[in-house]
């Protein structure tokens, strides 16, 4: 349904997107993950037709998002991050703009009204002018204008933020409600939010694409590499020597605050390597002395801040 | 082109739920019926100090006072657009920009010109609306003036300050799009509507400048107008004005796309 291949957006010398890849399946939830500045929004605001890129292409639904941006725009329901709202309209009044700009004939507006009304729980609040609203309330309205003209692709910058839990519980059932009819594109920083309602995950950093895959292939991938962190009495440059050597092991980390004779090293496994035990031998095979040696394991918050703090490629995506 | 119909309904409800349309046309009203007072009171004591004159002198200049008040008030009229009409336009697009409603109509299938389009019809309703009233002053002077008035002079001048009206606010609307501040693009709509309105100050002077200056100038074609004449060339100078800036108005809508945030 949509396919963005080597999408690049530059202001100048910054690359706030680049060389983006990916795509999203017909009735698919994909997460954009990352940091802020990481390029999501520049990313949406490409798909939705706002802003053109500098190179590469995008296509949704089979049309090209540059060339045919009429056509993409009927088929995409937009919510910025915050709700593009009219103060001074009644929340009816403000979805029946929406419902005409978008294209949706006279005859199905009332009806398709309604129903974006009832999806989002603001049928009670139909004739309420938006500025009374709550910011809660608001979110609402953003994603029923989101809703009015029953896109095929629904994209959503960060739909949950501001909203109170079980206006976010409420929100993600909603989102989930839609999978399937709609293709839906949304950006979070709420990482349990990624596994509970997305498919798939891009995971974005610095304008590049850390990571896509599923949130289970994720944690799996990079858990089932462990990090061992040890306190030994060892000279650096032969300690790095003998763990390098031992299989399975990747990097060698030694926290220099800490230097002098006892040092603090974390160690990170490849995939699906246990070896505690091997390094314990390396160590007391040297004479070395043991202070302390104990598995870390990986949860998705540490991904997210692995995959973005460091280089963005650090990863190897198995999409 | 109902993205069109959409944006124009949304932009006169926007205008009639604020109070601040109400007091900005009930400001017009109420200097523009003082002036059409004073103005009234100051043609007929002229005409007074005429016919004394005349009758001194022997002569019988007849003067007209009906068609003396309306090019008067009808000057008058367009100092007050002049002043305006800046504010008219200065939120247009400021307030959608803050708000973020530029974002939705930018990403939804209507086109840049039918965005602009709708906006400015809108204004310029609005603007017809906030003159209509003062209609009614001339058209009670009409209607008691002796011999009466030709319809063609008062339809003729509210033709001009339509025409003078659109331009300006064609003209305001562009400069609202360039800017997020409303005050800026109010002081610089007017300082750029005085502008064109002076250019006719070479009037004395017989050059061939002079003559484009004047050509140029918003309010010269305004005065045929006022005096009941429909100058073709003065509709096309009004038509190119609104046309030039309409299209303006459409690149600089189509700019933001470009702009950073």
């Amino acid at each position: 349904m949509i396919e963005v291949q080597d999408l690049t957006k530059s202001y100048g010398q910054v690359k706030a997107v680049d060389d983006i890849s990916f795509t999203v399946n017909k009735g698919e939830i994909l997460g954009f993950l990352g940091p802020n500045g990481a390029g999501k929004t520049t990313t949406m605001r490409i798909l939705t037709g706002y802003m053109p890129a500098t190179s590469g292409t995008a296509r949704v639904a089979g049309f090209d998002v540059f060339r045919d941006s009429m056509e993409v725009r009927r088929r995409i329901g937009y919510l910025p991050e915050n709700p593009p709202v009219y103060p001074d309209m009644a929340v009816e009044t403000y979805l029946d703009f929406v419902a005409r700009i978008k294209h949706v004939p006279a005859e199905r507006r009332r009806g398709r009204i309604d129903d974006a009304l009832k999806k989002t729980n603001l049928e009670d609040r139909r004739s309420e002018l938006i500025k009374r609203l709550s910011r809660g309330y608001k979110q609402r309205v953003g994603i029923a204008q989101a809703l009015v003209h029953d896109p095929d692709v629904i994209i959503l910058d960060e739909p949950t933020v501001g909203l109170d839990p079980k206006q976010i519980i409420e929100v993600r059932n909603l989102i989930k409600g839609l999978a399937g009819n709609h293709t839906i594109i949304l950006s979070t920083h709420i990482l349990p939010e990624v596994s509970m309602t997305c498919d798939r995950v891009v995971i974005i950093n610095k304008g590049k694409v850390a990571a896509v895959d599923t949130p289970q292939n994720l944690t799996a991938q990079l858990k089932g590499g462990q990090k061992i962190r040890l306190e030994v009495e060892a000279p650096e440059r032969r300690l790095r020597e003998v763990l390098a050597q031992v299989p399975g092991a990747s990097r060698v980390e030694i926290d220099p605050e800490r230097a002098g004779e006892r040092l603090a090293v974390t160690v990170e496994a490849a995939q699906g390597n246990d070896i505690r035990s091997e390094i314990a031998a390396k160590i007391v095979e040297n004479g070395w002395r043991l202070f302390e040696l104990r598995g870390v394991s990986l949860s998705l918050e540490d991904i997210f801040l692995e995959l973005t703090t460091d280089d963005a490629t650090h990863a190897q995506p198995s999409s | 082109m109902h993205g069109l119909y959409a944006i124009y309904r949304k932009e006169m409800g926007h205008y009639f739920v604020s109070p601040i349309a109400y007091i900005f046309i009930g400001l017009f009203l109420i200097l523009s019926a003082f002036f059409f007072n004073v103005i009234l009171a100051e043609v007929i004591k002229e005409s007074f100090q005429m016919e004394m004159q005349s009758m001194q002198f022997g002569q019988a200049p007849g003067f007209d006072v009906p068609a003396a008040v309306m090019r008067s008030f009808f000057g008058l009229l367009s100092t007050l657009v002049l002043f305006f009409t800046p504010i008219l336009t200065m939120g247009v697009y400021a307030e959608e920009r803050k708000r973020g409603t530029m974002e939705l109509l930018m990403t939804s299938p209507v086109s840049e010109l039918e965005i602009v389009l709708g906006k400015f019809l809108a204004s310029l309703s609005l603007f017809a609306i906030m003159l209509l009233p003062t209609a009614s002053y001339l058209i009670f002077m009409v209607l008691r003036s002796e011999p009466m008035l030709p319809w063609r002079m008062l339809l003729a001048g509210y033709a001009g300050i339509l025409l003078l009206g659109g331009s300006l606010l064609a003209l305001g609307s562009f400069v609202s799009s360039l800017t997020e501040n409303q005050l800026i693009a109010a002081v610089i709509t007017f300082a750029a509507s005085l502008f064109i309105w002076v250019l006719d100050i070479g009037r004395g002077s017989d050059s061939g400048t002079s003559a484009v200056l004047q050509y140029l100038s918003v309010i010269r074609h305004y005065e045929d107008f006022t005096r009941g004449v429909i100058d073709t060339s003065s509709l096309m100078y009004y038509f190119s004005f609104i046309v030039l800036f309409v299209f303006l108005t459409v690149r600089s809508v189509d700019s933001m796309r470009w702009r950073r945030a």
